[in-house]
């Protein structure tokens, strides 16, 4: 086996098929944002502690700036931009986020979103406590973690209800 | 920042990734990449080739045994938390979780790749002392052992040689009559720990402790057995006070570093207070984890 400082890549991004040559350097969050031009996923520190990048792999939240998007060949992303139902709106814990205003300037948010997503999917009901522990990887720096906790423990009790 | 360039390949098997450790002098293996690609993001490394060992079924492999738990070296640390039949096998495993990052780095970062990275303030290389652990450890050359205490040998340092593979860590089995305790300060949950402590207690029938393992992590440059410490215990049946008078000598001598996280004046005193919660808790002697 020959290392290679490009490669060709299949994966599934948002449930559609994705193929690309990529160069081995090129970060996931990098081959979203340019190569998809799927700018919903940002880019805060890249070295792994502001959680903006965090998208699903395979169902599970990881930090998209610590992956290389080689070491997603043959797995499934779900970015943001894929948490939209079809035919569009909002999911449950979206409505949430805007109905708390759990948003300043949005940067942190699909962060937040997609963790709390992965959260919600395996512990339907959280309690405030988990719901923070889960987040404590994600920086808000407009310091909105009150109004944040609170909409995801309110799409937690609508989907219970 | 971006990642340098570099040559990447992602052998099957742990052959191919020796094959490509030795055909490449300054290859660097990717396992979890949790430090490794912040690293190369912010180009304090500059590989010209990774080995991304991800694609090694066998690293991912869990045994348990009579003889006591192997986890292949890509275990993810999610899966150390949630797999109740691994800390139930290595209780200070579960102990040690919850201090251990965030969610999406659980969900990507390996025990071999937090080994190997050898960070004086990780969790895992000091459970590994308090558990005599053994690094599986292959090379060109063939397999070999290496015992945790030989294992760390300082700041980002370990006893694998170029050209070598941490392929796997085996815990003996955990006696019945064995304690855990695990305590840390951190900045924030889930950080790197600025002093913690990592302790187990074996009692006799008669509640004497027969033996016991006293670590301390984050207070010098690799985690370190604290012998005199552990010397006090033994062959005394313990309480609130020889726990405080164990502490004390566990955090005896230490000289801890200085950075933005810590003094080591600080470290230095909050050194004892962890090791004496970690026995306080370890043997279930709230009591004892009053200063007095």
């Amino acid at each position: 086996m020959t290392p290679t400082e490009s490669l060709s890549i299949t994966l599934s991004v948002n449930g559609a098929t994705v193929a690309r040559e990529v160069p081995a350097r090129l970060s996931l969050a990098d081959f979203l944002r340019e190569e998809l031009r799927l700018t919903g996923t940002h880019l805060g520190c890249e070295h792994g502690v502001c959680g903006a990048c965090t998208v699903l792999l395979d169902g599970e939240p990881v930090r998209a700036c610590l992956m290389l998007a080689v070491q997603a060949r043959g797995h499934s992303v779900t970015t943001v931009e894929g948490l939209t139902p079809a035919g569009g709106g909002l999911t449950p814990l979206q409505a949430a986020f805007q109905r708390h205003h759990a948003v300043q300037c949005g940067f942190c948010t699909p962060g937040m979103l997609m963790t709390a997503t992965a959260l919600l999917a395996g512990n339907p009901s959280p309690s405030a406590e988990q719901v923070r522990d889960a987040l404590s990887g994600n920086i808000c720096r407009c310091t909105g973690y009150v109004q944040i906790v609170e909409a995801v423990m309110d799409a937690a009790a609508g989907a219970e209800a | 920042m971006k990642a340098p360039p570099f040559a990447y390949a992602a052998p099957a098997s742990i052959e191919g990734a020796l094959a490509l450790l030795a055909a490449h002098e300054d290859a660097k293996v990717l396992a979890g990449g949790q430090s490794l690609m912040p690293a190369l993001n912010l180009r304090l490394a500059a590989p010209s080739v990774l080995v991304d060992i991800n694609a090694i079924p066998e690293l991912s492999e869990v045994s348990i045994t009579p003889a006591g738990l192997r986890l292949g070296a890509l275990v993810r640390h999610s899966r150390i938390g949630t797999n109740s039949a691994i800390a139930g096998a290595v209780p200070l495993l579960g102990l040690a979780y919850p201090h251990i990052a965030h969610g999406p780095v659980r969900t990507r970062g390996t025990i071999g790749g937090s080994l190997a990275h050898a960070d004086p303030s990780a969790e895992w290389p000091a459970v590994c002392l308090a558990s005599d652990a053994v690094m599986e450890v292959r090379g060109p050359g063939g397999g070999r052992d290496v015992p945790a205490e030989e294992f760390s040998l300082g700041i980002f340092t370990t006893a694998i040689e170029p050209g070598e593979l941490l392929v796997a860590i085996r815990f003996p089995a955990w006696p019945a009559s064995r304690r855990a305790g695990f305590a840390e300060v951190a900045r924030r949950d889930g950080d790197f720990a600025m002093v913690g402590a990592a302790v187990t207690v074996d009692l006799g029938a008669d509640g004497t402790c027969t033996d016991a393992r006293i670590v301390l992590f984050g207070a010098s440059s690799r985690p370190v057995r604290r012998r005199e410490a552990e010397a006090r215990l033994r062959g005394q049946v313990p309480g609130a006070a020889l726990l405080r008078e164990a502490a004390s000598l566990a955090a005896q001598g230490i000289d801890p570093p200085s950075d933005l996280h810590a003094s080591a004046e600080y470290r230095r005193r909050v050194a004892p207070v962890m090791v004496r919660r970690a026995l306080a808790d370890a043997l279930s002697l709230p009591e004892a984890r009053l200063a007095s």
